[in-house]
């Protein structure tokens, strides 16, 4: 089960608990806390005594050199009316719903080439997966910005046949699409998902719908579709939190300036210039909390709908 | 016995093996049942048409990268010239030029990324482990709730903790030090790998803790000497992916490492890329392979746990 998976039953299980279990309780409560030790104070130090802090400093104003100075919603406020984070949030938008839907689309198409038994399948799936392992890397963010130059390898190649590519990442109106590339070129980890999940799908359904005399397409949608549904899910829940939190790649390529004119400034390479280049740290702990809601509200969205379009086979 | 309890990671029976060569036979067999020549023949086409689908895209995801190896070993106007991948000379000079590009040589940064990659597999590797014991193998109040906060905190975003975790550190004075990069992880920060591990030892048989403790082990002893080395599989897999993310990690050294005696490899490649014109692309490719070379090695020998651990934790 994954972690969502996890999540969802640990609500599901809610009731009294059995005489047995109450008895079982308490048991070995102190040799747990022991062993529990290192996790325990890390998520008090490390996570949630941090995380009240930075709320409390989001209604502050705060350079690091003189003691915080309480100045209620003013951070918010600021929020409202600053253009180039209302843009930041319109570059991060673009990214996560352009990215994610495009390199999960990739991924289930490659899976599904790949599940049918084909002749050097651990082969293939090495060559997908080796990119999801480098396209966090410094390394590549650096070859991407040679790619998509000027005179970079995508425009070598397009003058192979007479055509003059634009300056792909000093175009405003092109240097996010490279940036999205990237995105959907890593798109390895969750095919490897996809890959493991056809594998439970019960080859007597496909057997049955083929009796019936069902299509390959229609076998996709009534069978392969609804039952790889909940890794789907699992996949689009990890992918829309983690590319919301993107930031090595925009911050190389654009030179760490989020440019040209804003085009690539990502909502954390903003807060990352606020908090870290002009010492804001007020101010960047409110764009925090707010990217903690974006999150949190996008993650609710996608758990309702889910009721939806999810099937659960048990 | 033991052999058997290691092939089968997960509770789960579906789980166990997601991801094994052994796995791909199914279809095979379906074309067995299928019998007439006809059919094997299209079957065969369509195979040859996926193939081809699958050199073309995997040529495609893999060029940018070979071209970039290739590029490295060319003088450093053929890097704008030339988008092929014949090599004509071979031009170590980009090499040696990148090594020594800035302050320190190259193997000065390694050094300290694998520094702070061998304190963050350490800290993983034990805080992670214990953690993922106590939540799977032992009765305590508040576990749930523990639990659920653990399941929670892989999905929180770091940004909400960054500023404070930055106040804090720095005013224990730990600016410019590794510690910052590897206290966390000593602390099972990241809880991805406890949830891996707890996956794990759900799936190791109950039956071996019970006889332990009747031979009279505590709990230090069943974890020690039980299921420590049945996880190993678990263990394998935390190590290389801690391996990979905290060798990339470039965040948390561009705001802890500012001094360029401390940089780690992501930093000092993001100073490169700044100190140099445009004229020096081929020892920055250069030394771009040389950073990626050890994540390239590890996903060459370990790519199995890799596999195994996106595929198991990854299902329903």
């Amino acid at each position: 089960m994954s972690a969502i998976g996890e999540l969802t039953t640990l609500k599901r299980r809610k009731g009294p608990l059995s005489a047995a279990e109450k008895k079982a309780n308490g048991r070995d409560n102190k040799a747990a806390y022991i062993f529990l030790l290192p996790w325990l104070v890390g998520l008090v130090a490390i996570t949630i005594g941090p995380m009240l802090m930075s709320l409390y400093l989001s209604f502050t104003d705060y350079n690091l050199l003189q003691p915080p100075e309480w100045t209620g919603l003013d951070n918010f406020v600021r929020m409202f009316s600053d253009a180039r984070l209302h843009n930041s949030l319109g570059v991060t938008f673009t990214y996560v719903f352009v990215g994610v839907p495009l390199q999960l689309g990739v991924a289930l198409l490659i899976a599904l080439v790949l599940d049918k038994g084909l002749r050097g399948l651990p082969f293939y799936r090495s060559v997908f997966y080796l990119p999801s392992l480098l396209g966090g890397s410094v390394a590549v963010a650096i070859l991407w910005k040679q790619i998509f130059g000027t005179t970079g390898l995508v425009n070598q190649a397009l003058a192979l046949v007479g055509i003059e590519g634009p300056g792909w990442i000093s175009d405003p109106s092109t240097a996010l699409g490279s940036i999205v590339l990237l995105h959907v070129w890593t798109f390895g980890a969750p095919m490897i998902i996809f890959l493991a999940g056809l594998r439970q799908i019960p080859v007597m359904y496909y057997e049955a719908a083929k009796v019936d005399g069902a299509s390959t397409l229609q076998q996709f949608w009534r069978i392969t579709l609804p039952m790889l549904s909940p890794i789907i899910f699992f996949n689009l829940v990890l992918q829309i939190i983690g590319s919301f939190q993107s930031f090595t790649q925009a911050f190389i390529v654009s030179g760490g300036n989020g440019g040209p004119s804003d085009s690539t400034m990502f909502f954390t390479l903003y807060l990352y210039q606020k908090g870290f280049g002009q010492f804001d740290m007020g101010y960047a702990s409110a764009m925090a909390w707010f990217l903690l809601v974006i999150i949190g509200v996008f993650t609710a969205i996608n758990f309702i709908a889910a009721k939806y379009w999810v099937f659960y086979d048990d | 016995m033991t052999t058997k309890l290691e092939t089968l990671p997960a509770p789960d029976k579906n789980n166990a093996g997601a991801g094994t060569p052994t796995n791909h036979r199914r279809p095979v067999k379906r074309r067995e049942s299928r019998g007439t020549l006809a059919f094997s023949r299209s079957a065969r086409t369509k195979a040859l048409i996926k193939h081809a689908i699958l050199i073309l895209a995997g040529g495609l995801m893999i060029y940018p990268l070979l071209w970039m190896v290739v590029s490295s070993l060319r003088p450093n106007d053929l890097i704008f010239k030339d988008p092929g991948l014949w090599l004509s000379t071979l031009e170590m000079g980009n090499y040696t030029d990148g090594w020594s590009a800035l302050t320190h040589p190259f193997g000065h940064y390694m050094l300290n990324s694998a520094i702070v990659v061998i304190g963050s597999i350490l800290g993983n590797l034990i805080s992670c482990s214990m953690a993922a014991y106590a939540f799977a193998r032992l009765q305590f109040s508040g576990k749930k709730l523990f639990f659920g906060i653990m399941l929670l905190t892989i999905m929180l975003p770091f940004h909400v903790v960054i500023v404070p975790q930055y106040i804090l550190f720095s005013q224990i004075g730990w600016v410019n030090t590794f510690w910052p990069l590897i206290v966390p992880k000593l602390l099972a920060t990241d809880a991805f790998f406890v949830f891996l591990m707890v996956q794990f030892i759900r799936g190791i048989p109950k039956e071996l803790d019970e006889a332990a403790r009747i031979d009279g082990a505590g709990h230090p002893r069943i974890f020690l000497r039980v299921i420590l080395p049945l996880m190993v599989p678990a263990l394998a897999t935390t190590t290389i992916f801690t391996f990979i993310w905290t060798w990339n990690d470039f965040f948390g050294a561009l705001i802890y490492l500012t001094d360029p005696d401390m940089f780690t490899v992501p930093v000092a490649l993001r100073a490169f890329v700044d100190a140099q014109s445009a004229t020096s692309w081929g020892s920055l490719f250069a030394m771009s392979i040389v950073s990626l070379l050890p994540v390239f090695l590890v996903f060459l020998f370990g790519q199995r746990f890799l596999i195994k651990g996106i595929a198991t934790t990854g299902i329903k």
